[in-house]
C-alpha cells in the first residue's frame, strides 16, 4: 500500500520510494529511504497534508505526495 | 579567517551566529528563516570571520535561499565549515554532514540543543562520535550560550592546522555500492586531483548523474561509459536507483554510528508537549477556530487593548512636548517662518507618526511570538488545503503572515519557496496584506470618524486587503500562473517556548528602525512638505497655502480621485508622499491641516465624509507599496517592467475598489 492510505496511529515500513525529479531527492534528504520506519500523526483539518513521525520529527506532506511512497503496514 | 556556518534549517545557525558575533540576526522556530549570507566579525578574534547560511538538508540545492548555501560552501573556499547538528534530530542532521565531509575542508561539528538532549536523559559520546565521523565534535547549547567559546577555539585549531575530515569512506562494507564508488575514484582520482576538486563529491556527484561535473572533471565518452557501467551494476545488485542507493548508504552510515555514540531518550520532553497542544491547535476541529481566535485576539490587543492605549499615551506626551516647544520658540521671538517649519513642519509631521510607535511594535511582538513558539508552521500545515484553491502552498502564507508587519522582509522570505510560480505568486499577494506602516492612517481615520469602532474598522481592513487578494490570485491562477502548485514537505519543528532575549531584541530592532524612519524619510518628507506648501512659485511665503507651490501640484492631480470622493489637492498629496513610506500620508495631512495629532482628527471632518473616509481608508489599503517594498519586488522578480506592473495594477485595483465602494455606499446611504 502506499503512505498516503496509512490509517492516522499506525506504522509502516517504507519499502520504496517513488515521485520524481526534486521531490524525490527531497524525500531522500529528508531521511525517507526504504526500510525506515514511518507513522502516520494525523492529517490536517481537511485531510491533506498529513503528518508523519520520521526518525524522530514531524514531517508534513501533501496526500498527492505520500502517495508515491510504498510501504508495508506493520502490525502493532 | 573564514568560517562557514552550515546545517539543516533550524538547527540553530544564526543563533550560534549571533552568540559567535554578538549581532542580532532574525531568529525563529521555523524551517527556513534565514534567506540571505550573512557575515560578522567573531567578539574579541581579530580576522575571524563567520558567515551564516540559509538551512540546507543537502548539498544539491532545490530552492533559491538554499544555493546560496552550497554555492558559498563549494565555490567561495571558507577556512572552515562549522557544522551545525541539531542534536535531538540526529539522523537527518548528520545526513548533511557525511556530504560536508567529502568536501575536504577543515570541518567541526557543533552538535546544538545539547540542553534539550540531556533534560531528556539522552547523552552523545562526543569522543566516539568524533572518531567515527573524523572530526572534532562539540557540544554546544547556542541558546543558553554553552560551549561556544570552546567551539571557536577547536574550530580555529582545525582550521590553522588544515586538518582535512579523516573519514569520507562510508560504505564499510565491500558491497556493490562500495565497489561502484572506488572502482570510480580510481578512473577520475587524477581529473579531480589535477584540478583540485575534493575527490569524493565529484564521485558522489558523478552517481547521482550531475552532467555539469562531466564537464568540469573533462571526462571522455570512455569514461562516462565505464561510470555508467558501475552504476548500472550497483543500481542491479542492491535494486535501488542510484540516489536512494547513496542515500541508503549514508543512512545506514549514521545509523550505526548513533547506535555507537549516542544514547537517545525514549521520547523528549519537547515531543510529547508538542504533539498535545497539536492535539488543539491542528486538531480536526478545533484548529480553523483557533486559527481565526488567534488571529483576532492578535489585533485586538494590537488595536485596541494594548497597542492602542500606549500610543494614546504616548500621542498626550507628544503633544504636551510640541505645545512646550511652541510656547518656548514663541517666547524667544524666532522667525514666524522658523516657528512654522519647526512646529507646523517637523514636530507635526514626525509627531503624527512617532505615536504610533507601540502599535506598530506590539503587532510585531505578536508576529514574532507566533513566529518563535513554533506555531507559524502549523498555520502552514492546516492552510494548505485553502491556499492550494488559489494555487499556493502552506509555505507561502508564511510571507504573507510576515507582510503584516513589513512587506520588504516577507517579500524576502518567499526565497523559501521552491517553485519561481509560486514564489512570484506569493511576491504580488503579499502587498495585500496591510503592512504596519499604514497602521497610523487607520488609527486616525478610525479614531476620527468611527471612534466606538475604531478596532473593528481596523479588522475589517485588514480581512478586505485579504479579500481582495484572493481575488487577484484567483485571476492569477488562471491567467498569469498557470500550473500546479509545488510539492509540500516541510519539517514541523517541536513548539518552544520564545527567549525572551530574542523577542526583546527583535523589537528593539524594529523600534529602532521605525523611529530612524521618522527622523529620517519622515522627517525630510514633512520639511519638503512644509516647504511645498508655505511657499509659491516665485518663493514668497504664502498666505494661504491653497496658492502655495505644491498646491499647484496637488489640484493637478487631485482630479484622478474625484469619482472616489476626495477630490482635495491635500488628500492627493498625502497619497503622493505616502509613495516615499506610509506613515507619511498622515504625516504630510497634520503638516497640510496644520494641526498635531490630538487635533488632526477633528480637522479631518473638514476634508471627508464618514463615507469618503472609508473610500480612501480602502485606497490606501490597497494602492503602491513604499519605495522600500516596491525595491524589492524589483530585486526578487529581477525585472523593471514586471516591477512596473506590479505597482500601476495595484493602484489600478486600488482605484475601482475604491470606486465600488464609495459608488456602494452613495447608494445605500
Ligand atoms: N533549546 C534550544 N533551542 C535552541 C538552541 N539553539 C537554537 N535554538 C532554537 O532553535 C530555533 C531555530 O534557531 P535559528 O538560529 O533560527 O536556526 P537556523 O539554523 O538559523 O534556522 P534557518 O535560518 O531557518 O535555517 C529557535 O527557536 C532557537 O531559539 C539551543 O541550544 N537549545
Ligand atoms: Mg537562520
Amino acid at each position: 500500500m502506499t503512505l498516503d492510505k496509512l490509517k492516522i496511529g499506525k506504522s509502516g515500513k517504507i519499502t520504496s520510494v517513488g515521485g520524481e525529479g526534486a521531490l524525490r531527492l527531497r524525500f531522500l534528504d529528508m531521511g525517507l529511504i526504504p526500510h525506515t520506519v514511518v507513522r502516520m500523526q494525523k492529517t490536517a483539518p481537511s485531510g491533506d497534508p498529513i503528518q508523519i513521525l520520521i526518525r524522530g520529527y514531524e514531517l508534513t506532506l501533501r496526500l498527492e505526495e505520500a502517495s508515491k511512497i510504498e510501504i508495508e503496514e506493520l502490525s502493532e | 579567517m573564514v568560517f562557514a556556518l552550515a546545517g539543516n534549517q533550524n538547527s540553530g545557525k544564526t543563533t550560534l551566529f549571533n552568540a559567535l558575533t554578538g549581532s542580532n540576526q532574525h531568529v525563529g522556530n521555523f524551517p527556513g528563516v534565514t534567506v540571505e549570507r550573512k557575515s560578522g566579525e567573531v567578539k574579541g578574534k581579530k580576522d575571524c570571520t563567520i558567515v551564516d547560511l540559509p538551512g540546507i538538508y543537502s548539498i544539491r540545492p532545490y530552492t533559491q535561499e538554499e544555493v546560496v548555501s552550497t554555492d558559498f560552501i563549494l565555490n567561495e573556499h571558507p577556512d572552515g565549515i562549522i557544522n551545525i547538528v541539531d542534536a535531538t534530530n540526529i539522523e537527518r542532521n548528520l545526513y548533511l554532514t557525511l556530504q560536508l565531509l567529502e568536501l575536504k575542508v577543515p570541518t567541526v561539528v557543533a552538535l546544538n540543543m545539547m540542553d534539550e538532549v540531556r533534560e531528556n536523559g539522552g547523552s552523545v559520546d562526543v569522543e566516539k562520535l568524533s572518531g567515527i565521523l573524523g572530526v572534532p565534535v562539540v557540544p554546544i547549547a547556542a541558546a543558553k550560550g554553552e560551549g561556544i567559546s570552546e567551539l571557536l577555539e577547536v574550530a580555529l585549531e582545525t582550521a590553522n592546522r588544515k586538518a582535512l575530515p579523516s573519514v569520507y569512506d562510508f560504505c564499510n562494507d565491500g558491497g556493490p555500492v562500495h565497489r561502484c564508488i572506488h572502482a570510480i575514484v580510481h578512473l577520475i582520482q587524477d581529473h579531480a586531483d589535477s584540478l583540485g576538486l575534493p575527490c569524493r563529491f565529484c564521485v558522489t556527484r558523478l552517481i547521482e548523474g550531475d552532467g555539469d561535473m562531466d564537464e568540469k572533471l573533462g571526462i571522455n565518452q570512455n569514461e562516462k561509459e565505464l561510470i555508467e557501467h558501475c552504476v548500472v551494476e550497483m543500481e542491479n545488485s542492491t535494486g535501488l536507483d542510484r540516489n536512494a542507493a547513496l542515500a541508503d548508504m549514508r543512512y545506514n552510515f549514521i545509523e550505526n554510528a548513533v547506535a555507537q555514540a549516542v544514547i537517545k531518550s525514549s521520547e523528549s520532553k519537547e515531543h510529547r508537549r508538542s504533539v498535545a497542544i497539536d492535539r488543539i491547535l491542528t486538531g480536526k476541529y478545533t484548529a480553523i477556530p483557533v486559527f481565526i481566535f488567534v488571529m483576532f485576539l492578535v489585533f485586538w490587543l494590537t488595536f485596541h487593548a494594548v497597542g492602542q492605549r500606549m500610543s494614546d499615551i504616548l500621542a498626550t506626551g507628544i503633544e504636551m512636548l510640541t505645545q512646550a516647544a511652541d510656547k518656548g520658540l514663541v517666547s524667544y521671538g524666532i522667525n514666524p517662518v522658523v516657528r512654522s517649519l519647526i512646529i507646523d513642519g517637523i514636530f507635526a509631521g514626525v509627531g503624527s507618526v512617532l505615536s504610533f510607535l507601540p502599535i506598530v511594535v506590539t503587532l510585531f511582538f505578536f508576529l514574532s511570538i507566533l513566529e518563535d513558539t513554533g506555531y507559524m508552521a502549523r498555520i502552514a500545515f492546516v492552510m494548505d488545503s485553502l491556499l492550494r484553491k488559489i494555487g499556493l502552498s502552506g509555505r507561502s502564507f508564511v510571507p504573507m503572515l510576515m507582510g503584516f508587519g513589513c512587506s520588504v522582509p516577507a517579500i524576502m522570505a518567499t526565497r523559501t519557496l521552491s517553485s519561481d510560480r509560486d514564489r512570484k505568486m506569493t511576491i504580488l499577494l503579499t502587498p495585500y496584506m496591510s503592512c504596519s506602516a499604514k497602521i497610523p492612517i487607520y488609527a486616525v481615520f478610525s479614531a476620527a470618524f468611527f471612534p466606538r469602532h475604531a478596532a473593528l474598522v481596523m479588522i475589517a481592513l485588514y480581512v478586505t486587503g485579504i479579500l481582495v487578494g484572493i481575488i487577484a490570485a484567483l485571476m492569477f491562477k488562471s491567467t498569469l500562473f498557470r500550473g500546479k502548485p509545488v510539492p509540500f514537505v516541510m519539517e514541523l519543528p517541536n513548539y518552544r517556548l520564545p527567549s525572551a532575549k530574542t523577542v526583546a531584541l527583535l523589537l528593539w530592532e524594529k523600534a529602532k528602525d521605525f523611529i530612524e524612519r521618522a527622523f529620517t524619510i519622515i522627517f525630510l518628507g514633512s520639511m519638503v512638505i512644509w516647504f511645498l506648501q508655505t511657499f509659491d512659485s516665485r518663493l514668497n511665503v504664502v498666505s494661504s497655502s491653497a496658492d502655495s507651490l505644491l498646491a499647484i501640484i496637488g489640484r493637478f492631480i487631485a482630479p484622478v480621485f474625484a469619482p472616489l470622493g476626495f477630490n482635495d489637492w491635500r488628500v492627493a498629496t498625502s497619497l503622493i508622499s505616502g509613495f516615499t513610506a506610509k506613515e507619511s500620508v498622515i504625516s504630510t495631512l497634520a503638516v497640510l491641516l496644520g494641526t498635531s495629532i490630538d487635533s488632526l482628527g477633528q480637522v479631518l471632518g473638514s476634508l471627508f465624509t464618514p463615507l469618503t473616509a472609508v473610500s480612501f481608508l480602502v485606497f490606501t489599503l490597497l494602492y503602491t507599496p513604499c519605495v522600500a517594498a516596491v525595491a524589492a519586488v524589483r530585486r526578487e522578480l529581477d525585472s523593471s517592467l514586471k516591477t512596473l506592473t506590479v505597482v500601476i495594477s495595484q493602484c489600478v485595483i486600488a482605484w475601482i475598489t475604491a470606486l465600488v465602494v464609495y459608488t456602494v455606499g452613495r447608494l445605500l446611504f
